[in-house]
């Protein structure tokens, strides 16, 4: 492997000084300027640009807010904190909070797994090998709604699918959408069935830069596929891990779509927001009681809340085939 | 190694795909948002189209055949009809209180619930003075309560009305007479004057018939008690007539809080929430055989969405228990931001005429505000195929003309949706009754704030 590595070097550091030593040629060193300083940031310039205008500029703007008692149809009075402090107070923002972690747990930990395994499955030689490939990004192109309809048609408290199969075994039919737990793992079936092919793709595209010939030399010291798989494929896919861990918990974290559509595009997530998450109680807030700044002041408390959970499952991550 | 490069490279270009699919996907839609005012060029010869906005379930508004007519007999004026959602407090409203802010995005004509009113007269720098337009001499087609309700706190008229919420009771006459019970409209009348009577019919009901309930939910005959309890409180529900809020001094919504707690303890609910769809599936598997019905309720029933074709002739309609009530009734209203204003006041005004409201009726059952329209032979003598042949213009138009005006404030909305929530929570069972009260209370003065 270091031998890969330190091949390609030698032959191309000596380009560029050979380039820089010819003659600047006077009234084009305005162009050679342009071309070796600015270009790049000309070039890197519209992602930044856009960043400013639809990330950078909004969230100084709710910051901004999240500082007034903002009502969408009438006054703006400045409170300072007073929207942060009734924040951590209000009991119906913990709940979303308790809500949208339990949701992101139920959901990521499983769907990580599996996105792994069926990675590894995927990563073998097998026929149609593109299409079956790229057949698990499929639920990702349905659209959100659609999934809805039928996972709520699924779930059905009196037709549902689920109900029926339960009474097989002799279960009471479940109201999913009336009690907390059963509302949880509904929607984490969701997440799940939509991103899972997702996050499965990219772990493929992180173990196929994995080299063969480490499997080879395992494979002639007589380690199994199963200890091949928890020995190197798992500690060699660890930079994609942090990257889909990462995705995952922002992801997990800013839940909207699937619960809001489980409840026939209620932002309230359930008759006592049983599965109301974080982003939905700010939806809520600021869109249904048109109280903009305790809205802004929420989405804050979301941002640092996934500047923690991000941290947290980095350091996690990071130990995983924690042999370095 | 060399195959597994040129593989690698397709993988990574599906998963940047696949990336940039991630970050569009939570893209919402926004649906509606198009005016297609024809971009403001009055002159151009082309016709001028006025986008109509409503909401509501089933044949909501009613408007379709009147449009139809109007846009056959206009050439100029194009009526763009766009029912957004069936659901005001938690969609539309919001919805169109955005785009009334920011100053774009909400039709040429738009519908009002009574939920809203309260709000959209706060704020007149919403709207199109409708005087100026030449609306003011239709005072006299409404009752006065009708009327005031359109005009803004600084004295502009801005909306009028559509139809008003007579009450009734909807029921399933075929799973009425299989519980033993008599079917015909009359007798069945007889059966509940009081809501006491009512909850006794509906015990007899479920003794016999065990996978049918009486009722849909809490929340429908929730609201009609409201209704009728309003009345007999000063006409104030949530807030009284200074925009306090009420809701635990007002003896109308701790009544009508104990009915539905009542109703659900008893068993004799199906546990659904109106205009959900499940409520909408309740409907064609025979969930629940009664059902509140203001008059643009029928409409609902009898819409796709709801019962649907297959249940004509089995639902009928009967008088209400405790006398009539004011359930909702809508308005029109033509935004500031309409580029046509002229144009969009006209077509508010046929909207509103008799003509339109009676067409309305006959479609939908909406029962007219108008009351040249009220008094039309074409409504008063009208039978509802649907249900059973039932007289429904004698049965709304009846009480249309004694209804009461119910005050409702500035944010009664928000906290009519929080309220809701609560009493369909006491049934579905994620409050305990005895916390129901206390938590709507609570969450009504938070909605509130």
């Amino acid at each position: 492997m270091s031998l890969h590595v330190d091949a390609g070097q030698p032959t191309r550091a000596p380009m560029p000084p050979s380039r820089r030593r010819a003659k600047p040629r006077p009234g084009r060193s305005f162009l050679t300027w342009l071309d070796l300083k600015a270009a790049p940031y000309l070039l890197v310039s519209p992602y930044y640009i856009l960043f400013l205008i639809f990330g950078l500029f909004p969230l100084a703007f709710t910051l901004y807010y999240s500082f007034f008692d903002y009502d969408l149809t009438g006054t703006v009075e400045w409170t300072g904190l007073g929207n942060f402090t009734a924040l951590l107070d209000d009991a119906a923002f913990w709940r979303a909070v308790v809500n949208t972690l339990a949701m992101f747990l139920i959901a990521t930990v499983p769907q990580i797994l599996l996105a792994l395994l069926l990675a590894n499955a995927l990563n073998k030689r097998m026929k149609f090998q593109l299409f079956v490939r790229l057949g698990v990004l499929l639920p990702l192109v349905t659209s959100v709604v659609a999934v809805a309809v039928v996972f709520t048609q699924l779930y059905g408290r009196d037709w549902g699918v689920v109900n029926w199969v339960l009474g097989w075994f002799g279960a009471d039919p479940i109201d999913w959408k009336a009690e907390r737990l059963p509302s949880w793992l509904a929607i984490a079936t969701m997440v799940d069935w939509r991103w899972t092919g997702y996050n499965a793709i990219i772990f493929l595209a992180g173990m196929q830069t994995i080299p063969k010939d480490l499997y080879e030399a395992a494979s002639i010291d007589g380690a199994s596929r199963r200890r091949q798989f928890w020995q190197i494929t798992v500690p060699m896919l660890r930079p994609t891990m942090i990257f889909v861990v990462l995705n995952s918990t922002i992801g997990g974290l800013t839940l909207f779509a699937e619960p809001t559509t489980f409840y026939n595009g209620n932002v309230h997530g359930g008759t006592t927001s049983q599965f109301q998450t974080v982003s939905m109680f700010i939806f809520e807030q600021g869109f249904r009681e048109f109280d903009y700044g305790y809205a802004s002041a929420a989405a804050w408390l979301l941002f640092l809340l996934i500047l923690i959970g991000s941290a947290i499952n980095f350091l996690l991550i990071r130990r995983i085939g924690g042999n370095k | 190694m060399i195959s597994n490069s040129r593989r690698g490279r397709l993988l990574a270009v599906a998963a940047v795909a696949a990336l940039a699919l991630g970050a569009t996907a939570c893209q919402s839609d926004d649906k509606g948002t198009d005016t297609a005012s024809g971009g403001g060029a009055t002159q151009a010869a082309g016709p001028v189209t006025i986008t109509l906005q409503t909401f509501g379930g089933g044949k909501n508004f009613g408007y379709k055949e009147a449009v139809d007519k109007w846009n056959a007999e206009h050439k100029d004026i194009q009526i763009k009809y766009d029912n957004l959602t069936d659901q005001f407090e938690q969609v539309y409203w919001p919805q169109m209180i955005q785009w009334l802010q920011s100053g774009a995005g909400a039709g040429d004509v738009v519908g009002i619930d009574e939920g809203g009113m309260g709000l959209a007269k706060a704020h007149p720098e919403w709207w199109a003075d409708l005087g100026e337009f030449g609306l003011q001499n239709r005072k006299n087609d409404f009752a006065a309560w009708k009327w005031e309700n359109g005009v803004t706190a600084d004295g502009k008229l801005f909306g009028l009305g559509t139809d008003v919420g007579g009450m009734s009771l909807c029921y399933r006459r075929d799973l009425f007479e299989k519980a033993g019970l008599p079917g015909d409209r009359e007798e069945v009348s007889k059966l509940w004057p009081t809501w006491d009577d009512f909850v006794a019919v509906g015990k007899k009901f479920q003794d016999k018939v065990k996978d049918t309930k009486f009722v849909d939910g809490t929340n429908t005959l929730y609201n009609v008690v409201l209704v009728q309890e309003a009345a007999k409180n000063g006409n104030v529900s949530y807030f009284d007539k200074d925009n306090n809020l009420i809701v635990d001094k007002n003896p109308a919504v701790k009544t009508a809080y104990d009915f539905a707690q009542k109703i659900s303890q008893e068993g004799l609910t199906a546990k659904l929430r109106n205009f959900t769809p499940e409520w909408n599936t309740g409907m064609k598997k025979s969930q629940f055989a009664t059902l509140g019905c203001p008059s643009w309720m029928l409409g609902a029933v009898s819409g796709d969405g709801g019962a649907g074709p297959d249940f004509k002739g089995k639902w009928d309609v009967a008088a209400v228990p405790g006398g009539g009530g004011n359930w909702g009734g809508s308005w029109l209203a033509v935004p500031k931001q309409s580029k046509h204003p002229k144009e969009a006041a006209q077509v508010l005004d046929y909207l509103t005429g008799k003509e339109a409201e009676v067409s309305v009726f006959n479609f939908a059952g909406n029962m007219p505000s108008n009351i040249q329209a009220q008094q039309d032979p074409a409504v008063q003598g009208a039978k509802n195929e649907y249900f059973n042949d039932a007289p429904v213009g004698e049965i709304f138009a009846k009480s249309a003309s004694a209804l009461q005006p119910v005050f409702l404030g500035v944010k009664h909305a928000q906290v009519k949706n929080a309220i809701e929530s609560v009493v369909s929570a006491i049934d579905d069972g994620s409050v305990p009754y005895a916390n129901g009260w206390k938590k709507l209370v609570d969450d009504a003065v938070k909605a509130a704030g």
